[in-house]
């Protein structure tokens, strides 16, 4: 049987995570493919019913990068975001698929390593973790 | 604003077994500002309801669709079409709109998501507090501005008791005492004056001692 690869999706803020995903490109560093980058102009941008649909549409885990808080080119978005990431956390645990699929994470532009990292980490995670429920769930509907 | 929450999502779950399509309808009004039952608020329950079935392994067909007003009839009425491909209607709305819905469709099952809570106001951002209980006979002008109906845990009209203390209310230390509050906004207007008479006992019957009330406009009747 294939080993479980997990779909991934990150919202990057453009000013932090979305530039160090960049660099760590550029300074040859690996990160799963798994990891599906979506480019935000802040993570105050993701919504709540963004990371829903994600995960209703099949994503196995979601990932929120933001910058550190205190770094927020719009004062706040990342406070906003952290805030929403653990609504969210606390929604799936209420579904019963389990709210750590849900994480936000900070850091900086110049962090290609710490993407990398946060990007295999996760992903190893969401591995152990196993496929979303809800995609199980939606095969044995069908049938 | 009426104010709301949404329900837990077992007893959604609840309402929703013996279904396979239902209709998701939100309200723009008052649940929409308190972010209980708005057009968003629709989109995340559906999503929610959507994998929690998933992942029993059932599916359950969720229309979303949100209308101005749940409490106006003409509103209402925006749904008379559609209403049929459903076998059930789970309103976000509060406690009015759920009963307008299910008064105009009268052979379709309909649920509330929501718990309607008080008429309140928004403290800040994500905070919303008790502000009006719909007495029927507003004091407001006499009292400073602040309620002592819906903010004084006793309700009443000759305050404070003597579970103030440091301006605070005795049930709980996070909650105002309204006496206290009264009394500093009338010395602040220079108006003491005002405390010092006496409100007489107050008429319930303007309230919802007097049965369920109405409002008839007879300018505006057609």
């Amino acid at each position: 049987m294939r080993a479980f690869e997990p779909i991934i999706v990150a919202f990057a803020c453009e000013y932090c995570a979305y530039t160090a995903a960049d660099m760590a490109g550029s300074l040859g560093m690996s990160y799963p493919p798994n990891v599906k980058i979506i480019r935000v102009p802040c993570t105050g941008k993701v919504d709540t019913l963004h990371l829903m649909r994600a995960l209703q549409k099949g994503a196995d885990g979601v990932l929120v990068a933001g910058c550190y808080l205190g770094d927020c080119h719009y004062k706040n978005g990342n406070l906003r975001a952290q805030q929403r990431v653990g609504y969210v956390s606390r929604l799936l645990d209420e579904i019963g698929i389990g709210g750590e699929r849900v994480m936000m994470t900070f850091m900086s532009a110049g962090q290609g390593n710490v993407f990398a990292q946060v990007a295999n980490e996760f992903t190893e995670k969401i591995r152990n973790l196993g496929p979303n429920p809800v995609k199980l769930g939606a095969g044995k509907a069908a049938a | 604003m009426i104010t709301a929450v949404r329900k837990p999502l077992e007893e959604i779950m609840g309402f929703a077994a013996p279904y396979s399509r239902v209709l998701l309808l939100g309200c723009n009004e008052c649940v929409t500002v308190c972010y209980a039952g708005g057009r968003k608020e629709v989109g995340i329950l559906a999503s929610a309801l959507s994998m929690a079935f998933l992942k029993e392994g059932k599916k359950l067909d969720i229309v979303e669709q949100t209308l101005e007003r749940q409490c106006d009839p003409e509103y209402v009425e925006e749904i008379a079409q559609t209403i049929d491909q459903y076998d059930a209607v789970f309103s976000m709305a509060c406690g009015c709109g759920v009963q307008t819905v299910a008064g105009r469709y009268k052979d379709k099952p309909v649920f509330p998501m929501v718990n309607t809570m008080f008429m309140g106001a928004s403290e800040r951002q994500g905070v919303w507090a008790e502000r009006c209980a719909g007495c029927g006979d507003c004091v407001l002008g006499r009292t400073g501005g602040v309620c002592p109906v819906a903010r004084c845990s006793k309700r009443i009209f000759n305050g404070p008791c003597g579970g103030s203390t440091k301006g605070k209310c005795e049930i709980d230390p996070g909650v105002d005492c309204a006496w206290q509050l009264i009394w500093d906004r009338l010395k602040a207007l220079g108006r003491t004056d005002l405390y010092s008479e006496i409100i007489p006992a107050k008429d319930w019957r303007s309230a919802k001692d007097g049965g369920p009330r109405r409002i008839v406009r007879e300018d505006l009747l057609s």
